[in-house]
């Protein structure tokens, strides 16, 4: 065979490879969407799980998942801010800072199972959490912490070194200078980082099943008070999310429409992904160019 | 190699000088050194050009001065400002940089309002006397010689008007916070030709109340503004003098050929 | 510029010219300096300490959590080992799992051979693909082309692993049983779910590779009448190699490390699979099913504990091997 043919075959082989994946994606996506968007009534978003018969919904574990991503984030964000100015501005170009960075590297690759059973053990076994939503937050925000903190580092480094050399010829501190002029510059890729890492915790589920809990407690929407066992803000109760969910109606299969009711819950946690990953692209895009805009 | 030997260094009266230094040499990453025991004088009130080809060390020289380069370069030797040794470790670098403000190549305003530009340093600083902070954007804005350009849009972003109008406000910023010295590093390189010669204006005017000392690559820039010029060779001073010596009498071979070479 | 002459003429204009008026500048001026100020610390140096101290606060903070995780898992993982006597050896090559007899019935080998073969399956199936989705995007397609196939991994990234563990549950277990048999679950049920998972991972670090390659390697390559694919093959690809491997490394410790989607559809029998679609564990679907069935501090939850120790050595070995191939790779 000549080269040319071969040239020929190689583009041929590439093309349908491509094919294929893409046609995977379609399977996927189209399977997901069409199986499950029909189940996706209001109905279902707004009634309880059912334990044992078919027609329950996600109302708490749909709660729930938002709740822990926001509890999560809020306890993350300062954590992953703090170490992600420390990388992209305090850090030497030394060993130390390599040993940091690898240190980093290892908890983002450490699988999220053994991050799950770590706050099992620390939260829920050694601090008497119990499965809370507490104990599932923590879990959630170890899971997050590289992650987010690359993201934040990559945004801050983004900014021009010119905007830090004027604030310190100002005589600003380098502190004042990042807080107040490189965070705010970098403020579209910060919150483009923590949108898009919102959607890894939305799906996730292994760090959960051992902290969080794969069950509910009976929720009262009526009392918002944190303190009350029954409230939907206490952080002490067990908490199902929507990941959690369709894992448990699978391998239980206890309820007679598991296959539904999961096709509608993958529906539903693939669409919230979707729009967090086009959100975080839109406003991204509309900050920045709010931030460096010609008014 | 040329003999990189001094062929004249002028010095100043005591009495006269705003800032002095002696020996200074600056290393990157502890070996590669790109300024050589520099000793110049600064005489208080007057424009001093520092030039040079790339790469002589006259940048590296200017961000010394206000310690800039700390956090880059090991910068030995002597900086002296008001009867303290600047260069010293227990110098308050913030307190410093406040007295020695600095103008960079390109513009670079925050991306926030004119006024807030201006006053963000003084804010930082612990005033908030609202009458006090438009009074000071006034006077820094009319001593860059921007008010009347910018008055109606205080409020609107600093990325909205010209580059030259972006470099005058760097200047305004840096005199907001009342600094005696401005160090000015190729401030007019990014800009057109007009806004050039606005800039140049704006810092004749200053020299009344300010002591400056600006790197520039354009001879013409140099002869126009400054009263004392310094050429810099390899990371060597090699001559000091008055502009109009430097420029029509260079006592070194050096000088004579980058200003014959370099002017037109 | 004739001569001096001309050049005196110049300069001596310019130095004229700068004898404008000076336009007063009001109260505008220097503050005289507080030579004091100079030595004492400010409002600033205080910041400063604050600051710098909460950033230092925060990168300690991360540091102590990874070492904790790791002294907690190696200490309850190394238990079975030191306290409850069981053989390192024995675990590692006994396929007798059932904790619950006693110390001679600890052998984790199906789960490991399990956790491997899926991961190496997974791999071999995925870099293909994923090395033709990144030639396309960089050597082929157009902008708007590579812009489609850009979206299509972050989706595939973005889609959490339990919608694959039912995707797979739902659709590849029922067609495996339809076509070879017995119940549907095993390795190639896990190993296929895992190959989409792994795929975008794969893809996205191995554009950056072959992004990475000078564009001067490709032209000089086409310039001696190289054909595209020789180009490719002979130069772009042996150029990226080094990156490619991490790329595929980096796939290799998601998919050893995915615990559900795998335990969906890998049957979770702890026996040592005879084929490829016989049920059978790894260590993260045995993690998954059985720690909430054991009890704190007895044998079977020690057991599992040294299973979950092995999954983090082999995320550090991972980790190393990457530097390791970085490394080669810088050379």
């Amino acid at each position: 065979m000549d080269a040319k043919k071969r040239d020929k075959l190689a583009t041929v082989i590439i093309y349908i490879l491509v094919g294929i994946v893409v046609l995977i994606l379609a399977g996927i996506l189209g399977n997901i969407l069409i199986t499950g968007i029909p189940h996706l009534s209001w109905h279902f978003l707004t009634s309880e799980a059912s334990s044992y018969q078919a027609g329950g919904g996600v109302r708490d574990q749909l709660f729930n998942s938002l709740y822990l991503l926001i509890l999560t984030t809020i306890i993350s964000l300062p954590i992953a801010l703090g170490a992600a100015i420390y990388l992209a501005e305090y850090a030497k170009d030394n060993w130390i800072t390599n040993l940091i960075r690898t240190t980093i590297q290892i908890l983002s690759s450490l699988p999220s199972i053994v991050v799950g059973l770590f706050g099992y053990l620390l939260f829920v076994v050694q601090f008497g959490f119990g499965f809370s939503i507490i104990s599932g937050a923590l879990a959630l925000t170890f899971f997050n912490l590289p992650i987010l903190t690359s993201n934040i580092e990559e945004a801050i480094k983004g900014v021009p070194q010119d905007q830090r050399e004027a604030g310190l010829a100002l005589g600003l501190s380098n502190w004042k200078t990042i807080r107040g002029i490189v965070l705010p510059a970098a403020l579209p890729g910060i919150l483009t980082g923590i949108i898009l890492s919102a959607g890894r915790i939305f799906g996730e589920a292994a760090a959960l099943i051992y902290t969080a809990g794969q069950s509910g407690s009976t929720v009262n929407y009526a009392d918002w008070n944190p303190f009350s066992p029954t409230s939907p803000l206490n952080v002490m109760r067990p908490a199902e999310t929507l990941a959690v969910h369709i894992w448990k109606v699978n391998t239980e299969g206890i309820i007679p429409d598991a296959t539904i009711v999961s096709a509608a819950t993958s529906a539903l946690l693939v669409i919230v992904v979707i729009v967090f990953n086009l959100g975080a692209r839109y406003l991204g895009n509309k900050l920045y160019r709010k931030l460096t805009a010609a008014k | 190699m040329q003999d990189l030997e001094q062929s004249y260094v002028k010095t100043f009266a005591k009495d006269d000088l705003e800032l002095s230094t002696k020996n200074l040499s600056v290393l990157y990453g502890g070996k590669v050194q790109k300024l050589f025991d520099a000793s110049l004088q600064f005489k208080k009130n007057t424009i001093t050009a520092l030039i040079g080809a790339s790469g002589s060390g006259k940048s590296t020289f200017l961000r010394s001065l206000n310690r800039m380069n700390d956090r880059v370069a090991t910068v030995k030797g002597e900086i002296w400002f008001h009867g303290l040794d600047v260069n010293k470790p227990n110098i308050n670098v913030y307190e410093l940089r406040k007295n020695i403000g600095m103008v960079f190549q390109r513009p670079n305003p925050f991306p926030k309002s004119i006024r807030e530009n201006i006053v963000y340093a003084l804010k930082a600083d612990g005033q908030n006397d609202k009458e006090e902070l438009d009074k000071i954007v006034e006077e820094s804005l009319r001593a860059a010689a921007l008010w009347d350009e910018v008055k109606d849009k205080l409020d609107k972003s600093a990325l909205a008007v010209s580059g030259g109008q972006q470099q005058r406000l760097c200047i305004a910023r840096a005199l907001a916070v009342k600094p005696e010295i401005l160090l000015l590093d190729e401030p007019a390189s990014a800009l057109d030709p007009v806004s050039t010669s606005k800039l140049e204006d704006t810092l004749k005017q200053l020299r009344s109340k300010y002591t400056m000392i600006m790197v520039t690559h354009n001879m013409q820039q140099a002869s126009r503004i400054s009263d004392y010029t310094a050429f810099f060779h390899l990371g060597h001073v090699i001559e000091y003098n008055t502009t109009a010596d430097i420029f029509t009498n260079p006592k070194g071979k050096i000088t004579e050929d980058y200003i014959q070479g370099s002017f037109g | 510029m004739e001569n001096k002459e001309d050049l005196k003429k110049v300069v001596d204009q310019a130095i004229a010219e700068q004898q404008v008026p000076h336009v007063k500048l009001n109260k505008m001026g220097p503050s005289s300096v507080d030579v004091d100020k100079l030595t004492k610390p400010s409002k600033e140096t205080h910041q400063e300490y604050w600051g710098k101290g909460l950033t230092y606060f925060a990168i300690g903070l991360i540091i102590v959590l990874v070492v904790s995780i790791i002294g907690f898992v190696g200490y309850h993982g190394l238990a079975t080992f030191v306290s409850d006597h069981v053989n390192v050896f024995h675990f590692l090559t006994s396929t007798d799992w059932d904790p619950g007899e006693g110390k001679n019935h600890v052998g984790a080998a199906v789960m490991i051979v399990t956790s491997f073969a899926v991961t190496l399956f997974a791999a071999l199936i995925a870099t293909p693909f994923a090395i033709a989705i990144a030639l396309f995007m960089t050597e082929y397609s157009s902008k708007k082309g590579a812009n489609f196939l850009q979206s299509v991994t972050e989706l595939l990234v973005g889609i959490p692993s339990v919608v694959y563990g039912f995707l797979g549950l739902t659709i590849i277990v029922p067609v495996i049983r339809k076509l070879f048999g017995g119940t549907g679950f095993g390795i190639l049920a896990a190993t296929l779910v895992l190959f989409v998972m792994v795929l975008p991972t794969i893809t996205s670090l191995t554009v950056d590779s072959l992004k990475a390659v000078p564009s001067h390697f490709r032209k000089a390559s086409m310039a001696l009448g190289a054909t595209h694919w020789q180009t490719i093959y002979h130069v772009v690809l042996r150029v990226a190699t080094p990156r490619i491997l991490t790329a595929v490394i980096f796939g290799m410790a998601r998919a050893f490390g995915e615990a559900l989607a795998v335990q969906m559809v890998i049957g979770n029998a702890v026996l040592m699979p005879y084929n490829l679609v016989s049920p059978s564990a790894t260590l993260t679907s045995q993690l998954t099913s059985q720690m909430g069935n054991t009890v704190m501090g007895t044998l079977p939850n020690n057991a599992l504990w040294s299973l979950a120790l092995l999954l983090l050595i082999m995320s550090l070995v991972f980790n190393f091997l990457v530097k390791l191939v970085g490394k080669r790779g810088q050379k």
